[in-house]
């Protein structure tokens, strides 16, 4: 399982920063998205990974907390997730602005040969 | 329970929201209303300081679940320093755009009100997450803001300036996730009770965590290599987004402040921050120098007053501190009064005058402003004079001379670099950058003023009373800031000294 979760972070990383370093303004785009779910399997893995647990624990009862799943990087990644949207969400606008604006969708807003 | 600390949060995202239900027509409205609000938070913010000075740390726990299982809010001297500066500046930006800029597009007072809702946030807040969350609240506002007016050159700019930060976003988010993941807890006063304990295997992930999450930091503060969309895109923002921004950058330096000190009491990693500052401070002043438009010319001087900041806290000297926090309160004002006068300035004078021909493809798009229709309203006399008076101050002020509060800062440095016995390398370095940043400012800033005040016949720009008064008013506060630089001193050695030594901060957040 840890290695399934690895080789996904690391696949999903390497092609996130490469399509972020592209020169079209929609590889970018898609490069953050790839990068934004790695980190938010990152943020999940950091609470270790346990199968089969509840991360609910019974009120008013000593528990053993080894057997639990962690509910805060759960939280955390609820969170990311939102916020990583909200903001992909913003810049595929000033995207679509920039190559209405522009006539064209190379990052710097003008082909690099004129 | 004390609710003051919540207030600089909750008063601006209410005012936000509400201001969203009122479309474009009911300008007057908003207007009122973010000036309302404005109002309030500055007498909170003075409220808080007041409260800072007395007892320095004040906690408010969020939910009412006690630290560290709840979040926290945590007000001391440094957070209400912060909160008050941001309030001054806003009310600065604020009065200006009331005069044309905040009609040139939509929904400039609730992108305010919520970029003013994020910056007290990240000031106040004593939880990593939550600092992430401000952060986010802060950009998604400033992004929006650096649109303000439209215009190819804004969209280009805040193209890159979105990709930059959001990629930086998710370095906070990696850095925060492994010191949760090796610390177990994002509680700043308990990851700062727990680090010294923790093993040296971990350890490493912890440095490594530490230091993925600095460079998130240190995009927004523009530390080189990370910072050279600063110049562009600020120059490329409406005069009082621009403005704002000024502070912008200083979060950025905020948070290094705040956690290194917090985390890394021995000092580790203050040789990078040392090294990175003044390289940061030689690249700005360079960018001062070469600047051809005034707007990069500011952009510059933001970079120069980081990376000075930052090199200065890096020498993890109590006194350097102080002296340096001086200098942030100093150089926040009187950038953002640059940036307004800059636009005043400019008014009259064809776009891209100062700019050499060939350059102009590359800097300037077509159109920049939207051309607000001309306000009929009574023009200052002498306005030319007025304008002339503060753009001479802005200089003095940016190259560190007497009477303005610069030089008093660059003088309690100079103080406590040379205070050591013998005077380590690093700080003759510092020094004599520190000096030549200066002498480029006073070269650049005197170039532009000959350029613009002497050398040409111009028609004189039609400037109104609201304009003009919100430069005077910050200029005016660093004037007052050097005749009470002896209060002002003692408040910000009391702040450094906390900083150094967070043991208050801690048992006040833990409740020990």
């Amino acid at each position: 399982m840890e290695l399934v979760l690895a080789l996904a972070i690391g696949v999903l990383t390497g092609s996130g920063v490469w399509l972020l370093l592209r020169p079209r303004s929609f590889q970018v785009i898609i490069g953050l998205s790839l990068l934004s779910y790695a980190v938010n399997l990152f943020i999940f893995v950091m609470g270790w990974v346990r199968g089969g647990v509840a991360p609910i624990v019974e009120a008013g009862k000593v528990v053993d907390p080894s057997r639990f799943a962690d509910p805060l990087p759960q939280a955390l990644v609820l969170t990311a997730i939102v916020i990583s949207f909200a903001m992909t969400a913003l810049l595929l606008v000033v995207l679509l602005a920039a190559r209405g604006l522009t006539g064209t969708d190379h990052v710097d807003g003008r082909e690099p040969d004129e | 329970m004390n609710h003051l600390v919540v207030i600089p949060i909750v008063l601006p995202l209410a005012m936000g929201a509400l201001m969203l239900l009122f479309d474009e027509r009911r300008h007057a409205l908003k207007a009122a209303l973010s000036s309302l609000s404005v109002l309030l938070l500055l007498a909170t913010a003075i409220a808080l300081l007041r409260a800072a000075d007395g007892e320095p740390v004040r906690v408010y726990p969020l939910g009412d679940w006690p630290a560290p299982f709840g979040i926290v809010l945590v007000a001391d001297r440094l957070s209400a320093l912060m909160v008050l500066l941001a309030a001054v500046l806003a009310l600065a930006a604020l009065a200006f755009s009331l005069a044309r800029w905040h009609r040139a597009g939509p929904r400039f007072h609730a992108l305010l009100q919520f970029l003013l809702m994020g910056l007290n946030g990240a000031f106040l807040t004593g939880d990593l997450f939550n600092l992430f969350v401000f952060f986010e609240l802060l950009l998604a506002a400033s992004y929006a803001l650096t649109l303000h007016g439209s215009g190819t050159a804004r969209v280009r700019a805040s193209l890159h300036y979105i990709a930059i930060n959001l990629t930086a976003s998710l370095l906070f988010l990696i850095g925060a996730a492994l010191i949760y993941g090796v610390a177990g807890t994002l509680n700043m006063a308990d990851l700062a009770v727990r680090i010294p304990g923790i093993p040296g295997s971990e350890r490493v992930l912890l440095e490594a965590g530490a230091a993925i999450l600095g460079v998130a930091f240190l995009v927004k503060a523009g530390m080189w290599p990370l910072g050279f969309w600063l110049p562009t895109t600020y120059a490329a923002a409406s005069a009082p987004a621009a403005a704002l921004f000024a502070i912008l950058s200083k979060v950025g330096v905020y948070a290094v402040l705040r956690l290194w000190l917090l985390f890394f009491v021995d000092g580790t990693g203050g040789e990078l921050l040392l090294y990175g500052g003044m390289v940061t401070l030689a690249f700005g002043l360079t960018g001062v120098l070469a600047s051809q438009g005034l707007a990069r010319l500011a952009g510059y001087s933001l970079l120069v007053s980081s990376g000075t900041l930052l090199a200065v806290i890096g020498t993890g000297d109590t006194a350097a501190t102080a002296a340096a926090l001086y200098y942030l309160v100093a150089s926040t004002l009187g950038v953002g009064a640059l940036y307004l006068l800059i636009e005043l300035v400019e008014r009259a004078r064809e776009p891209g005058a100062d700019i050499l021909a060939v350059t102009a493809a590359a800097f300037l798009g077509a159109d920049e402003e939207p051309a607000p229709e001309e306000e009929v309203g009574v023009a200052i006399p002498a306005s030319m004079a007025l304008l002339g008076l503060s753009f001479a101050c802005c200089a003095l002020l940016l190259a560190g001379l007497p009477p303005l509060p610069a030089f008093v800062a660059k003088l309690a440095l100079l103080g406590a670099l040379l205070a050591p016995d013998p005077v380590p390398p690093a700080a003759w370095a510092l020094l004599a950058l520190l000096s030549l940043s200066g002498l480029a400012a006073i070269i650049a800033m005197g170039r532009a003023g000959v350029r613009i005040f002497w050398a040409t016949q111009r028609s004189v720009p039609r400037v109104r009373v609201i304009e003009m008064a919100p430069v005077a008013v910050l200029l005016g506060l660093c004037f007052a800031l050097t005749v009470a630089a002896a209060p002002a001193m003692r408040y910000l050695q009391d702040t450094a000294q906390a900083l150094h030594a967070p043991r208050a901060y801690i048992e006040g957040v833990l409740e020990k």
